[in-house]
């Protein structure tokens, strides 16, 4: 299915430029042609798709699906919607202040919030289209997992002490009152209504993530063809375990969407980095990011932002570590 | 007058809804004052929760994404 871009790289770059398939310069140029035009094609179509399914559902919903729940299940529940419910991430104060004065724990609002720009369609799409089935059924397990044990432990530490005032006494009264907010009537959608939604949302998000596949495509293929054959493998390995800690560390002042870094994971793995590393690198990338984290300054104290920080940290290296050392058993 | 509210947090989508909503009114010709709130409590006294959102004298006319131009024109010409 994907043979079609292949071969559109090849006319284009071997056919056409006259390049050889041999040289650096070629094979670079091949893999920026074929994942540029794969991911652009991708998106368009798959956004567009997806966006008519999803299109009545959004976080007002959830929060009232998840007021009053019982807590156990809350977690995975709110872990999974953050994985399916997408809001842009300059959002994330409102969502987090509308969840916590219905009076839902911190920790599951913050499973919701880690989960959210982990996990979303297009991820997903790129990782499947690009690694495989078995490496996204991965990311998506480990993603889900780390949003739902950092809301356990975030609860378990008391994390709402941390809260700034205003937003924990939003919290009180929302347990107090247990109110279920009434706004969010379930509306049926014309299918026309739902293709407006649909065709909105795929120039939308289009447009906000093109330059990012640019850039993301464009250093996976300069990883691609010139980082010498095996340099990775050698110096990056599983076997060197600091690898991991410095994946993390490298990639949380990058500030990127998961757009523009699974083409250059894909690079890295092809090229020998091991799986845990590569993803432990990714999603740091993705989930800690200091926009983000100052954003949430304005309704957490430091402490509660640092903890946040570290325990997002740990749990990357933590996966990194154990995907690894899985592989060796493999 | 309508005094209108974008409420969010200062992404670019907020600041093309002010516009929007600004230029729009001025082809009109309707005078209009439009605030823009980025305080998350205020925020939250509206009970929103995607922004940007807008307000029109105190009432949540649209939350979740830039209103289209139409919609926009209606709320200045109701």
């Amino acid at each position: 299915m994907f043979q079609i871009f292949t071969d559109l790289a090849s006319w284009l770059v071997y056919d056409l430029m006259g390049l050889s398939s041999a040289t650096k310069l070629g094979d670079a140029l091949h893999f920026f042609v074929e994942d540029v035009s794969k991911i652009f094609v991708l998106l368009l179509v798959m956004i567009y798709l997806i966006a008519l399914m999803r299109a009545s559902i959004n976080v007002e919903k959830v929060r009232d699906f998840l007021a009053g729940r019982n807590r156990g299940v809350s977690y995975l529940l709110a872990s999974g919607f953050g994985a399916i419910t997408p809001f842009c991430s300059c959002s994330s104060i409102p969502v987090f202040l509308g969840f916590t004065s219905a009076g839902i724990p911190v920790g599951i609002t913050m499973a919701f919030l880690i989960t959210s720009p982990l996990i979303n369609e297009v991820a997903v799409l790129l990782l499947l289209s690009l690694l495989g089935w078995k490496l996204t059924l991965a990311y998506v397990v480990v993603g889900m997992l780390v949003g739902i044990l950092g809301g356990l432990f975030l609860d378990s530490i008391r994390a709402e002490r941390w809260l700034q005032s205003f937003a924990a006494k939003a919290l009180q009264n929302g347990r107090a009152e247990q109110t279920v907010s009434t706004d969010s009537t379930s509306l049926k959608l014309t299918f026309k209504q739902r293709h407006n939604f649909a065709k909105a949302e795929a120039l939308e998000i289009f447009g906000r993530v093109w330059k990012w596949v640019i850039i993301g495509v464009g250093l996976g293929a300069a990883l691609h063809g010139f980082v010498p054959n095996g340099w990775i493998e050698e110096h990056l390995g599983a076997g060197e375990w600091w690898s991991v800690p410095a994946a993390v560390l490298v990639g949380i002042p990058l500030y990127s969407n998961a757009t523009g870094v699974i083409p250059v994971m894909e690079s890295l793995i092809t090229n020998g980095l091991p799986i845990g590393t590569a993803l432990a690198f990714c999603m740091s990338t993705v989930a800690a990011s200091f926009p983000e984290f100052i954003l949430l300054k304005q309704v957490m104290q430091w402490r509660l932002l640092a903890t946040l920080f570290a325990m997002l940290l740990v749990s990357f290296t933590m996966m990194g570590w154990i995907l690894n050392s899985l592989l060796f058993l493999l | 007058m309508k005094i209108f509210k974008v409420l969010g947090s200062g992404c670019t989508k907020c600041k093309n809804t002010v516009q929007l909503i600004q230029s729009t009114a001025n082809a009109l010709a309707v005078e209009v004052t439009v605030e823009k709130v980025e305080d998350p409590a205020q925020i939250m006294a509206y009970s929103v929760m995607s922004t940007p959102a807008v307000v029109m004298n105190e009432t949540v006319v649209h939350k979740g994404g830039i209103p289209s131009k139409e919609q926009v024109t209606q709320w200045l010409q109701d």
